[in-house]
């Protein structure tokens, strides 16, 4: 893992790519995990504390690893309107997890998200990188199911 | 027969309803039918109509014919009967409400979208790409593009709408070197997606559109910032940039004169606070995204303390036209103080959804009853509309002859904002649609100033109690101030803004706000806690809909029956009041 971090900080060497570092790490592992931080913080001088400012404050980060899935329920307007908080909520109900959590067997992690930019078909969920437009709770269960 | 194309769209919403296994399958079929190298295939970006897989087959013999909703078992059939006998297979053809949807509006943002392939720079140069930037460059001074552009009376498409070559003006009268181009592909907004689709259809229109800036106000360098969400657009974003500096419109000495210009592209890495423009320029600078105090602008003091522009996609996109049609020509279209035409997001409870772009001054009836239309479901009545994002407000069905442009919704107390148009029927929960933007805001606020960060929480904590049916009357009324107190005193747009949906919502629909706190009712059967789940037979029409929707098998229904809830098994996860067309389901 020290492997990776270092050649990644080998290839950002401006101050200004702090995020494109932890972006890139993110890449390469899934998360971005304490060791990495470390890592980060003793070649670039910038302090943990730093790094974690910033880590918290992107939504797009993560610190514990993900499920081998992971499952984006969209939570914007459209989304809202016609039924996505409901599917949200299903899911939370069936894999007895929270936003942002893992499955027991580490098959899926489900989080919310704020608008995919694919209102026309609300709601929508991201599997990985494929988008699943117009769904609601039973299509939902039949595509879990798919990846099973 | 020869020369016949074939287009298959291929932008996020067609790749979602199988897009690429259509491709695959005429690929197959033309070779299998040996016809191949007499067709010419092609992988378009998203035209905005979202439905299904669109194709085109333009033959010589048939002209241009649409066809909507294929799957890969279809075509075969296409590729027999159209492609190699040049006859028109009706059964597919796209319906009327495809062309109702196409025909109200004037494209200039959207031309190329669904039309040319993004991932290849030919398609744009032979629809005369970057002939603007040729023009700028050897025919005019910066000063004549910025010119130009104020003639067009161009206002920023983002949300705020100051007028674009004013903005060029005061970045281009600062003495400090260097100077950056910034483009806002932060397309924060729940609710708005033209950015995503002109990425992903017709991108370089915005590296174009950069590079005019980029003359315009003399700076050699610019940055592209978008959001992480969006992995097609940045895919294809990267494909353009790497194509355009191969054949010399981007990069040292563009087109043999001694302008260069560069473009990166960075990925934001999801904060909604990153649209606002102190706080993308933060996150580009690797910091949090936290918004300043203005002024300085970024005009002044931007990117790494130097003179910035900002620009939104959809505003750098209309650049390219403006420079070859002139800016009369642009200034000509739309309302005395909103010109040109504008992309509207069309979503929600509407018939047709997707991108509509039209002359500003159409007013929202004709948009909504036009291209979108009318109504999802013709049981229900469509009752207001929700436009500008968490930033706007909601407008009610008796002012939709409100023409849509910068100033006039502001009257009516929402914003055009950057287009995003929800449109929301009887269905839909006026208080609950406050609560979940109050939610959308007080998440993403960045904490900064005290206002935002607390006085949105605090709202949100009302609106919680009043959808949860323990709201008291007091409560609006220290609703109503919060939201004064936070308009008045949060540091950027984010905080200023987030009070409109509760206020218009206040404004137009107080009555529901009544009904929960007073009859402990949710007019909309949308809020949980006040819902009973009980079936109502007098307009129950034993359809058994709620039934298959069930994922708890908590309904009995049998045909020619009313349905029944069992209570114990009910898990509210309202899926059956999704499912009713009658709304049936108290």
């Amino acid at each position: 893992m020290i492997e990776v971090v270092s050649e990644i900080l080998e290839n950002y060497k401006d101050s200004g790519s702090l995020i494109k570092i932890l972006q890139e790490i993110q890449n390469n592992l899934g998360y971005v995990p304490k060791e990495a931080v470390d890592e980060v913080s003793m070649k670039t001088g910038i302090s943990p504390s730093q790094i974690y400012g910033i880590l918290t404050f992107y939504s797009q980060f993560r610190l514990t690893p993900p499920g081998k899935y992971t499952l984006k329920v969209c939570l914007g307007t459209a989304c809202h309107i016609m039924g996505g908080h409901e599917i949200f909520e299903h899911l939370k109900r069936k894999f007895g997890i929270m936003d942002n959590e893992t499955t027991e067997d580490g098959l899926f992690t489900l989080t919310k998200v704020r608008c995919l930019g694919c209102c026309g078909m609300a709601p929508v969920i991201m599997v990985d990188d494929k988008i699943y437009g117009r769904i609601d709770i039973s299509k939902t269960e039949r595509l879990i199911d798919d990846f099973k | 027969m020869s020369d016949v194309k074939i287009m298959v769209c291929h932008g996020t919403s067609g790749l979602s309803a199988g897009a690429s296994e259509v491709y695959k399958k005429f690929e197959e079929e033309l070779d299998r039918q040996g016809l191949l190298d007499s067709c010419e295939l092609i992988k378009t970006g998203d035209r905005g109509y979202f439905r299904d897989v669109l194709v085109d087959i333009i033959h010589p013999d048939t002209g241009r014919v649409t066809y909507q909703n294929i799957k890969p078992k279809i075509v075969p059939e296409l590729v027999e009967r159209h492609v190699k006998n040049g006859e028109i297979v009706k059964k597919y053809s796209a319906k009327k409400a495809y062309q109702d949807f196409f025909a109200g509006q004037k494209r200039i943002v959207l031309r190329r979208c669904g039309e040319i392939d993004p991932e290849n720079i030919e398609f744009y140069l032979k629809d005369g790409g970057y002939k603007a930037l040729e023009r700028v460059l050897t025919q005019m001074r910066p000063e004549e593009v910025i010119e130009e552009i104020k003639k067009s009376g161009l206002r920023g498409r983002g949300g705020a709408g100051f007028p674009t070559g004013i903005k060029w003006e005061l970045c281009r009268a600062q003495k400090a070197q260097p100077k950056y181009v910034i483009c806002n592909a932060d397309e924060g907004d729940p609710g708005a997606f033209m950015d995503r689709s002109v990425l992903e259809g017709d991108p370089h229109a915005v590296l174009e559109g950069m590079a005019i800036a980029g003359y315009a106000i003399g700076s050699n360098e610019g940055y592209i910032y978008c959001r992480a969400e969006y992995p097609l657009a940045i895919k294809r974003l990267k494909i353009a940039i790497s194509q355009a500096k191969e054949r010399g419109f981007i990069g040292e000495d563009i087109l043999g004169t001694d302008f260069s210009f560069d473009i990166k592209l960075t990925e934001g890495a999801g904060a909604f606070v990153c649209g606002e423009e102190t706080a993308l320029i933060a996150s580009i600078e690797g910091k949090r995204g936290m918004p300043r105090p203005r002024p300085p602008y970024p005009a002044q003091k931007g990117l790494w303390g130097k003179p910035t522009i900002i620009n939104n996609v959809e505003t750098l996109a209309n650049v390219p036209t403006i420079i070859l049609k002139g800016g009369e020509w642009y200034a000509s279209i739309g309302t005395e103080k909103s010109k040109g035409t504008k992309v509207f997001a069309l979503a929600g409870k509407v018939r047709n959804t997707g991108l509509v772009e039209v002359p500003l001054g159409t007013t929202i009836r004709e948009l909504l009853y036009g291209p979108g239309g009318g109504p999802a479901k013709k049981m229900r009545k469509i009752k207001a509309i929700q436009i500008g994002g968490p930033s706007g407000g909601c407008i009610p069905e008796n002012l939709f002859d409100t023409p849509i442009d910068f100033d006039s919704l502001v009257g009516a107390g929402a914003i055009m904002g950057s287009g995003g148009l929800i449109v929301l029927d009887d269905s839909t929960c006026m208080v609950d649609l406050a609560r979940f933007f109050l939610s959308f805001t007080s998440d993403e606020s960045c904490g900064k100033c005290f206002p935002c960060r607390l006085g949105l929480k605090k709202m949100l904590e009302i609106l919680n109690k009043i959808v949860s049916g323990n709201g008291e009357l007091k409560d609006v009324e220290y609703l109503e101030n919060l939201a004064k107190s936070v308009m008045d005193t949060a540091l950027c747009g984010l905080g200023k803004t987030a009070p409109n949906p509760v206020l218009t919502t206040l404004k137009y629909f107080r009555d529901e706000y009544e009904a929960h706190i007073l009859e402990k009712r949710c007019p909309a059967n949308q809020c949980v806690a006040l819902l009973k789940f009980e079936i109502d037979e007098e307009k129950c029409t034993k359809c058994g809909s709620c039934f298959k929707a069930c994922p708890e098998n908590a309904i009995i229904w049998e045909k020619g029956e009313y349905a029944k809830i069992i209570k114990e098994k009910c898990i509210k996860c309202k899926a059956c009041i999704e499912a009713c067309d009658f709304m049936a389901i108290e």
